[in-house]
């Protein structure tokens, strides 16, 4: 079996699961937000009665993260609509607005609450649950419907898919991130060319990258059409969880003789810096290609694009340069937010290099990675051309259909923002990276 | 779930839900009638102008100043509903009006979501069937031989079977299959 059939034949209490075969499974984790969880709420207790109680306390995770710091009356009655359920039902893991609990983005807070565990199944009410499965665990994007089907019963029913898997050899070169491996696989396999099925990330350039690369990885599964992404754990996984939770996990793996639906390899010295073009991830063009495109904004952010490793990573490209571009930083979490006023690069805290050099410094939110209501922070709201750390440039995605955005990594974005101009990062990276 | 009839809307391939309903309208309860009557109005109105109702373009799926469509059928390219997983987006089209959409192939979230929620049908054709329709062509969907007929031209193309997930659309919705299958 793979890594994924392995897990999920696990949680449905079989000793085998093929890719096809259909099982009722249970459920670790269920984890939901602010514009999930109120439809949520509503479609449990339609089902389950007014007064029913969610399976099990410990598995309902509620992290409100999207449209947070807005004026929208309807917005936030959605978090109302949360607090009043949590105290209803006396819920432990809610991470309320406006507390010092609240987090921030859903994904990036889930591991750093210890809720990423390998073997584990994890179902959450958005697409980009998949990020979880850097931990080696079973973790995918589902309904309203499904997650109160979750709420009330701890099951659910799901299909195994296939698996591709996806090999790097060899050393990543240093002025490459995991969002050029992942920008390269998808404009590769195409929006949908993973539909349906798993999508497995290993060789050694993948297994030296830290636990925020592979969720890089495994976060943007979604936009090729995968189900899952997933990375083996091995001791980088093991470290990082066991710091967060003293939880008892079961680490699986693959079988030697398990069966997958492709494999591709790629040869990791021969990677350079991608972007995808608007308005679609799979638009794919080498920076070089599309060098000296003009831009108007700049956006480091969201939960693929907005953790400690990609701040440092821009905070480098950035420390002593003056910016052309408007350029939005918005830490995923409040406790990356907290990390950028003490983490230095060459004696200066990330907080005051960006600060210094005139970027707009976010709260900790999804904000203008979805658009979101017009008050939003970041948003486009006319005809920008942005460059953005994020994962999705669909049109309208970060506002209005008018605008036009292009996904690059960390680096490329920092780089970009100094310029004005799409740029290859090479140009600007200290020497040692930039060899 | 035998046979579906209307007029049929057209759309091109990679149809995201912030193009069916765009986040910024997510905002609306769905349990409020005078709210969520809102997603029958605003559903598909993220396509790009060019692009919504082809060949021709420039026809809105719900005309702005209504809440329910004209069209009960879509016919759309290949990966229909990819991005978020936001069930609002089927929900939206059932709150429109429409039974059923056909395309090559779809995002894996919405089509469960549109199965498990029992909100309309999700169809997968041999191929690509948007060149065999206009918006507005007069259509039939045959669910007990997976056909759909261009009633306009009188052209009739085959659909997949629905396969495993025939149970829970015809029991429809995930927690009737449940309930048959003995799960709560
Ligand atoms: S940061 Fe963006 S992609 Fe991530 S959960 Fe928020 S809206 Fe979704």
């Amino acid at each position: 079996m793979t890594l994924t059939e392995k897990i999920l034949a696990k949680a449905s209490g079989k000793t085998n699961l093929d890719a096809g075969d259909n099982a009722w499974v249970d459920v670790d984790i269920l984890m939901t937000h602010d514009v999930c969880g109120p439809p949520t709420i509503g479609i449990f207790k339609k089902h389950f009665g007014k007064d029913a109680k969610v399976w099990d306390k410990d598995k309902v995770v509620i992290i409100p993260d999207h449209y947070i710091f807005t004026a929208d009356k309807y917005a936030n009655r959605n978090i109302d609509i949360l607090r009043d359920f949590v105290e209803e039902q006396d819920l432990p893991h809610y991470y309320d607005v406006g507390t010092s609990r609240y987090k921030g983005v859903c994904h990036v807070a889930m591991p750093e609450e210890g809720f990423t565990r390998p073997g584990n199944v994890l179902f959450g009410t958005d697409s980009h649950t998949c990020t979880a499965g850097a931990f080696g665990q079973f973790a995918t994007g589902i309904g309203n419907t499904d997650a109160g089907f979750i709420m009330g019963t701890g099951k659910l029913w799901v299909k195994v898919p296939e698996t591709m898997k996806f090999i790097f050899e060899g050393e990543i070169p240093p002025y490459i991130m995991a969002k050029d491996l992942i920008l390269q696989i998808i404009g590769d396999i195409g929006v949908d060319g993973a539909t349906y099925r798993a999508m497995e990330f290993a060789g050694d350039g993948v297994m030296a990258m830290d636990m925020e690369g592979r969720m890089t990885l495994t976060n943007m599964v979604i936009e090729a059409g995968g189900k899952n992404g997933i990375v083996e754990p091995d001791q980088v996984t093991f470290d990082y969880v066991q710091k967060r939770t003293d939880y008892n996990f079961e680490a699986l793996y693959n079988d030697d003789n398990a069966k997958y639906h492709s494999v591709r390899r790629y040869k990791s010295s021969e990677l350079v810096p991608m972007v995808a073009k608007p308005h679609s991830p799979d638009n794919k063009a080498t920076v070089r290609e599309v060098e000296g495109t003009k831009l108007t904004r700049a956006y480091i952010g969201s939960c693929t694009g907005g953790k400690m490793t990609d701040f440092i990573a821009a905070a480098k490209v950035l420390k002593g340069q003056e910016l052309k571009l408007e350029t939005f930083i918005v830490p995923a979490t409040t406790l990356i937010r907290e990390e950028l006023k003490t983490e230095t690069y060459d004696g200066e805290t990330l907080w005051n290099i960006f600060e210094g050099l005139g970027c707009h410094m976010g709260e900790a939110s999804c904000a203008a990675c979805l658009g979101g209501p017009s008050d939003t922070f970041g948003r486009l709201n006319h005809e920008e051309i942005c460059i953005s750390t994020t994962n999705r440039n669909f049109p309208g995605r970060m506002g209005s259909k008018k605008a036009q955005v292009y996904l690059a990594s960390p680096y490329t974005v920092a780089a970009s923002a100094i310029t004005g101009k799409i740029t290859d990062p090479r140009e600007y990276l200290p020497v040692e990276a930039a060899v | 779930m035998s046979k579906i009839k209307g007029k049929v809307f057209v759309l091109g391939d990679n149809i995201d839900t912030d193009q069916i309903i765009s986040a910024h309208h997510l905002v609306y309860s769905l349990d409020k009638p005078e709210e969520r009557i809102f997603y029958g109005r605003f559903c598909l109105s993220g396509v790009p102008d060019e692009q919504s109702g082809l060949p021709q373009g420039n026809i809105p799926f719900t005309d702005p100043d209504k809440f329910e469509s004209e069209f009960t059928i879509v016919v759309a390219g290949k990966n229909f509903g990819c991005g978020s997983s936001r069930e609002h987006a089927p929900f939206s089209m059932q709150i429109a009006g429409a039974q059923a959409v056909v395309s090559p192939t779809y995002a894996r979230i919405f089509y469960r979501n549109a199965v498990d929620g029992g909100f309309l049908i999700p169809y997968e054709s041999l191929e690509d069937l948007t060149e065999n329709f206009s918006t507005h062509d007069e259509v039939e969907i045959d669910g007990v031989e997976d056909t759909i007929t261009n009633l306009t031209t009188g052209k009739t193309y085959p659909l997949k079977p629905l396969g495993d997930v025939a149970d829970i659309v015809n029991a429809g919705g995930i927690f009737e299959f449940a309930k048959k299958a003995g799960m709560m």
